[in-house]
Formats: C-alpha cells, sequence, structure tokens
C-alpha cells in the first residue's frame, strides 16, 4: 500500500508537470500582457524594456522552467496587473473560493446521498418521483442560469437573501471566512445552492441507482433473512457496497466545484479565485492564470489520490497485503 | 395434522400471486405441507415449479409486486402469513433461519464475518457485545471453522465457497430458529463439498430438533437427506410422502418421469427417459390437471378438471389415478 501511494505520488507529479506545461503553451496565445500594462504613449524601447524585464523574450521552455523553479520555492512571481506577489493575490482570495466550495461539496454530498438512498427505497412512491423529475432540473440548467434564478426568485422578488458579495468577513489569522457573521453566511446561501446543485443531482442519481443495484444482490436478502433492521439492512449492508463508485464521481466533482467555481462567482460577484481567474484572463496576468492553473490541479491531482487511498478504505478485497493472513 | 405439538411449519391451501398485465400469475397455489421438528422436507421440483418462491413466502420476503394470495402459514402453534412487516422480520433469523445457494454472493463482502455474526445475534438475543462474540465464535466453531476465534474478523473473500457455507449456515442457525428454509443450499458447491454441507445441515439440525425445508432439483442430494419429499410443479404439490415411499414407488406419473430420468434412481445402465416437452409457462397453464399435456395416462378428465386435492395424512400424489387405476 505504501508502494501504491508512492507509485500514485510520483505520477501525480508527473500530471503536475504537463498541465503546466500545456498551461504554459496555451498563454502565448492570449494576448500579449505588455499591451495591457503600458499606456497609449509607449514607444518601442519601453515595450523591450518590460519584455525583458518580464521574461517574455526569453523562449517558451526557459519561461516554463524559471516559472517552475520559483513555484517550488513557492514563488509564483508578481502580477502584472497588482503588482504585487501573486501568492498574496491568491492566499487572499483562496479562503473565499474553498469555503464556497466546501458548503457546496457539504450541501451536495448530504443531499444528495440521502435522496438517493430514499428514491432508491421507495422507488415507486410518489415523494420519490416527484424528486427524480425534479433532479431533471438540476442535471440540465446551466449554472449561470440556475444562479440566475436563484438571485431573482430570492434576491430580488423575496428579498430574503443577498445577491452579491460574501457579506462581513472574519480574519482569522490564516483564513477569512464568511461563515462566522450573519451576513457571510446569507451570502454563501444562493452561491453554494447554485454551485452544488448540479453535484447534488448527479450524485443522486448516482447512488439511486447504485443502490438500486445493491439492493438487488443476494446479501441484502441474507441480510433480511436474518431479521436485520431495515436501517441495518440499508445503511450498514446496502449503502457502504454503493460507496466506491460514488466516491470516485464525488471526489471529481469536487475538483469540478473548485474549478468551475469560476461560472458561479462571476454570477455573484464572489471575491474568489474564479473570479480574480476571469480578470487575469481579460488582462493577460501570466504568472496570476498560471498559479491558478497550477493549484487547480493540484487539487484535482490530490482528490484523485485521496479518492483511491479511500478505496483501500472501504473494500477489504483491495487490501492484497490482509489476504489469507486472517488477523 | 397428526402431533400437533410436534409440528414446526405447517402450510394450508396456501398460494401466491403475481399481478402482471397480462393477469394474474399463481406461481404457488393450494400448497399444504406440515415439518415436524427435526425432520427434513426435500421440496424438489424443475426451475420455475414453485420451490423457491414458497421458501421465500413462508420467511415473508416475497418480492413484491408477488403477495400472498390465500391459505394460512403456521409456525410453532402461530400464524404467522398475516404479521405485519416489524413483527415478521423478528421471525426472521429468531425463528426460521434461511440458506442461500450461493455462499459467495449471500455475504457482504465488506464486512468481516464476525460483524455479521454479531450484528445477527445481538438483533434476536438479549446479549451484550462480548457475550455476542463469544456465541459468535462459538458458532463459527461448531460448523467447523478451524480456528474459529482468529477468523472472526476475516472477510468473505478470505474463505472458500465451502467454508463460506458453513458461514452462511453458522448465521442462519445463531439464534437458534425452530425451522430452517434452505434453498439450493449446495447447487453452487463443488461435488466434493456438498456431502460435507448436508451432512452439517442434518448434524445440526438433529441436535438442536431444527426441522429443515430443504429445496433443490437434486434427488440425490433428497435421498441422502430428507424424511419427506415433496414434489412440486407448475406452482402445486404433485405428490408428498415419505422419501423412501417417493423415491421407490412414485404415484403421480410426473414424479415416476422424475425418477426415471434421474440416474440415481434408473437402475443399471439402461437409458435415462426423459419427459416429452417442458413445463408449461405459468401464463399459459394448461386447463385441467398442469402436467395433462405430457402426461402418459392422461385422460379426457385430466384435460377438463384439475388434479384432485391431496390428503395429507396418506401422503399420496395429487392425480385422477393415485389409486393406481389407469382408467
Amino acid at each position: 500500500m505504501l508502494a501504491f501511494t508512492i507509485r500514485r505520488a510520483f505520477q501525480s507529479l508527473i500530471v503536475l508537470l504537463v498541465v503546466g506545461l500545456v498551461a504554459f503553451s496555451m498563454f502565448n496565445f492570449v494576448g500579449d500582457p505588455v499591451d495591457n500594462m503600458l499606456g497609449q504613449e509607449r514607444t518601442g524601447a519601453d515595450i523591450e524594456r518590460l519584455r525583458t524585464q518580464l521574461g517574455l523574450d526569453q523562449p517558451f521552455p526557459v519561461q516554463y522552467y524559471r516559472f517552475l523553479e520559483g513555484a517550488v520555492q513557492g514563488n509564483f512571481g508578481i502580477s502584472y496587473r497588482q503588482g504585487r506577489p501573486v501568492s498574496d493575490v491568491i492566499s487572499e482570495r483562496i479562503a473565499a473560493t474553498l469555503e464556497l466550495a466546501m458548503v457546496s461539496a457539504i450541501l451536495a454530498i448530504v443531499f444528495g446521498v440521502a435522496l438517493g438512498v430514499f428514491t432508491a427505497i421507495r422507488r415507486n412512491g410518489w415523494a420519490a418521483n416527484i424528486i427524480m423529475s425534479l433532479s431533471l432540473i438540476g442535471v440540465s440548467l446551466p449554472t449561470f442560469l440556475i444562479g440566475i434564478l436563484l438571485i431573482y426568485l430570492f434576491a430580488v422578488e423575496l428579498g430574503w437573501l443577498p445577491s452579491f458579495g460574501r457579506g462581513e468577513t472574519v480574519d482569522l489569522g490564516w483564513w477569512r471566512t464568511g461563515l462566522l457573521t450573519e451576513s457571510g453566511r446569507k451570502a454563501i446561501i444562493l452561491p453554494a445552492i447554485t454551485l452544488g446543485l448540479y453535484q447534488m443531482t448527479l450524485i443522486m442519481r448516482l447512488v439511486r441507482s447504485e443502490m438500486l443495484e445493491v439492493l438487488r444482490q443476494d446479501y441484502i436478502r441474507f441480510a433480511r433473512a436474518r431479521g436485520l433492521k431495515d436501517r441495518s439492512v440499508y445503511f450498514r449492508h446496502a449503502l457502504k457496497n454503493t460507496l466506491v463508485p460514488v466516491i470516485t464521481v464525488t471526489g471529481m466533482q469536487l475538483g469540478s466545484i473548485i474549478a468551475f467555481a469560476i461560472i458561479t462567482e462571476t454570477v455573484f460577484q464572489w471575491p474568489g479565485v474564479g473570479l480574480l481567474f476571469i480578470n487575469a484572463i481579460r488582462f493577460v496576468d501570466i504568472p496570476v492564470m498560471a498559479a491558478y492553473l497550477m493549484l487547480i490541479s493540484v487539487m484535482f491531482v490530490s482528490i484523485n489520490l485521496v479518492v483511491d487511498l479511500l478505496y483501500f478504505a472501504i473494500d477489504p478485497r483491495l487490501r492484497a497485503d490482509r489476504s489469507g493472513s486472517g488477523k | 395434522m397428526n402431533n400437533m405439538g410436534e409440528i414446526v411449519l405447517s402450510v394450508r391451501d396456501f398460494g401466491v400471486e403475481i399481478p402482471t398485465r397480462q393477469g394474474i400469475l399463481r406461481p404457488v397455489d393450494g400448497l399444504s405441507l406440515d415439518i415436524a421438528r427435526g425432520k427434513i422436507l426435500g421440496v424438489v421440483g424443475e426451475s420455475g415449479a414453485g420451490k423457491s418462491m414458497t421458501g421465500n413466502a413462508v420467511i415473508g420476503l416475497l418480492d413484491p409486486p408477488a403477495h400472498v394470495a390465500g391459505g394460512e402459514i403456521w409456525l410453532n402453534g402461530k400464524r404467522i402469513d398475516n404479521l405485519n412487516r416489524e413483527r415478521m422480520r423478528k421471525i426472521r433469523g429468531k425463528e426460521i433461519g434461511m440458506v442461500f445457494q450461493d455462499p459467495l454472493t449471500s455475504l457482504n463482502p465488506l464486512l468481516p464475518i464476525g460483524d455479521q455474526l454479531v450484528e445477527t445475534i445481538m438483533e434476536h438475543l438479549p446479549v451484550d457485545k462480548k457475550q455476542a462474540m463469544e456465541k459468535a465464535v462459538a458458532a463459527l466453531d461448531e460448523v467447523g471453522i478451524p480456528a474459529a476465534a482468529q477468523r472472526i474478523g476475516s472477510y468473505p473473500h478470505e474463505f472458500s465457497g465451502g467454508m463460506r457455507q458453513r458461514v452462511v449456515i453458522a448465521l442462519a442457525l445463531c439464534a437458534e430458529p425452530s425451522l430452517v428454509i434452505a434453498d439450493e443450499p449446495t447447487t453452487a458447491l463443488d461435488v466434493s463439498v456438498q456431502a460435507q454441507i448436508i451432512s452439517l445441515l442434518k448434524r445440526m439440525c438433529k441436535e438442536r430438533g431444527t426441522a429443515i425445508m430443504l429445496i433443490t432439483h437434486d434427488m440425490g442430494v433428497i435421498a441422502e437427506t430428507a424424511d419427506e419429499v415433496a414434489v412440486m410443479y407448475a406452482g402445486r404439490m404433485v405428490e408428498l410422502g415419505p422419501v423412501r415411499d417417493v423415491l421407490t414407488s412414485p404415484t403421480h406419473p410426473y414424479t415416476q418421469g422424475l425418477m426415471a430420468s434421474t440416474p440415481l434412481a434408473a437402475k443399471g445402465n439402461k437409458r435415462l427417459n426423459q419427459i416429452e416437452g417442458a413445463m408449461p409457462r405459468l401464463d399459459n397453464l394448461p386447463q385441467g390437471c398442469a402436467f395433462h399435456p405430457r402426461c402418459s395416462i392422461a385422460k379426457d378428465k385430466c384435460k377438463i378438471n384439475p388434479a384432485p386435492g391431496m390428503d395429507l395424512n396418506e401422503g399420496r400424489a395429487a392425480c385422477w389415478f393415485a389409486d393406481g387405476t389407469k382408467q
């Protein structure tokens, strides 16, 4: 298992390097940052000087190497637009994104699993049928539209919840949270629902179909034949057997929640890294874009690693080193 | 119903119905049987004859839309076919144990066998966790799992098929039920292991006085194990009697055909007979006796009138010519 972990970690590293390479090669096509940074009255000499200063005159592999060199030391360069270290700019905003992603992920997992189990157990009930039909909306409506609809209903028409921003935040030193103030909690509701709705319906439908499959298995019949309570049959015996595929998909979805927070953050003007990235693209702020992409890929890769390790925790058949020992 | 006190399971005029678009199917119809304490009743018949459906109905695990339609089931003098879900659940495992066909799929792959035993024991017996654990070890020991105390934490995949069926038997018997329904308990096992499992079942029941309903299509198993045998055809019982009588001098033409087509019963090296045709589908049962299209002695009245009912005390067959007349 240790060997497996090390091998996976090594593979993850290669993935990160490749992602960085691809990202970097694309930056050549997004425009010239120098255009934006210098005003109207620039001279050819100004441009040349700035290019040299930023290292943009170097060939692409050299630029990439320099970026990596800095990145391992935690130095992602200086934002072209804000003139401050990228690591500062991002760490200011990552809390907002992670908080939003975390809340949506929890919503998605808790409600997704609960509704999935419910609709599987009562698969012919009217409530389950209604939930299943509604879930089609969650799967098929695009995120920005859900966001706009929610804003229209709860912020504009009903006026219950704020339509943009993060509300008041509290600085914990290393983390700026909005969850400790009432306005912060109110502000996170709509974006979290918007961001997590698709994932929730996806998890729900997946849990439901996996549950239906598992409930047909002999060991479920046998568990019933042994007189176990429904609760034990459904949650101890059935749900656990659905978890491997569910965790796979949920893990990937967690990555996308963080990555695709961009759209939700734009709709709700949420001050997170997604919004930062959108602004960075507009300004061709290469260091910020590079750091953001690396950050997202690190998250994706580490979530996948965690998912792989969770398989071992759940399914004893994968723990090869245990078999036969009987301990 | 002689020896009322000795009778563990008593089924009277019992039926199961499955409503379908094409009409109501009756996979079990007009079934009556008794099993006494410590006795083994073999239930034989082709696939689809209603054997397993009968077992599932007795333990209250019919899959909807199949449901009990008429008749009575008595267990130790209590009527159990009309109990509500919760009371029936308490009977399962406690008073009726069930052993399924495939030991590879009967055990939850993600839980150690000890956990599955302990949960069953604690569900039915007033013991604490430590006592339940001791009982679990004793149960495994009794079914012949070597080094039971060390194997208690092992997962199902760490056992062979025969060992797993022993675990399944331990699970079915751990709350000391008075009736065990064994649905094809040896069909999925190697021939060399079958005999062990059968003798284990036999020994356990003799020691505890457990009654067994042994569902199988293996005449060899019946001959070795059962005290009485019930032959089913198209959802109806066609012959019932002491195993020796039924095997050596079958009365019903179907049983005769069955015996003639079984290597065990066909003496010498003459060719095995086969019964022409196939069992009718439930949605297309012939009028009159369900067996008449395949019966060699069928007369006109067999095509019009259903076969006569059976008198349990005489152990005879449901056939117009059961008394030996061929008219």
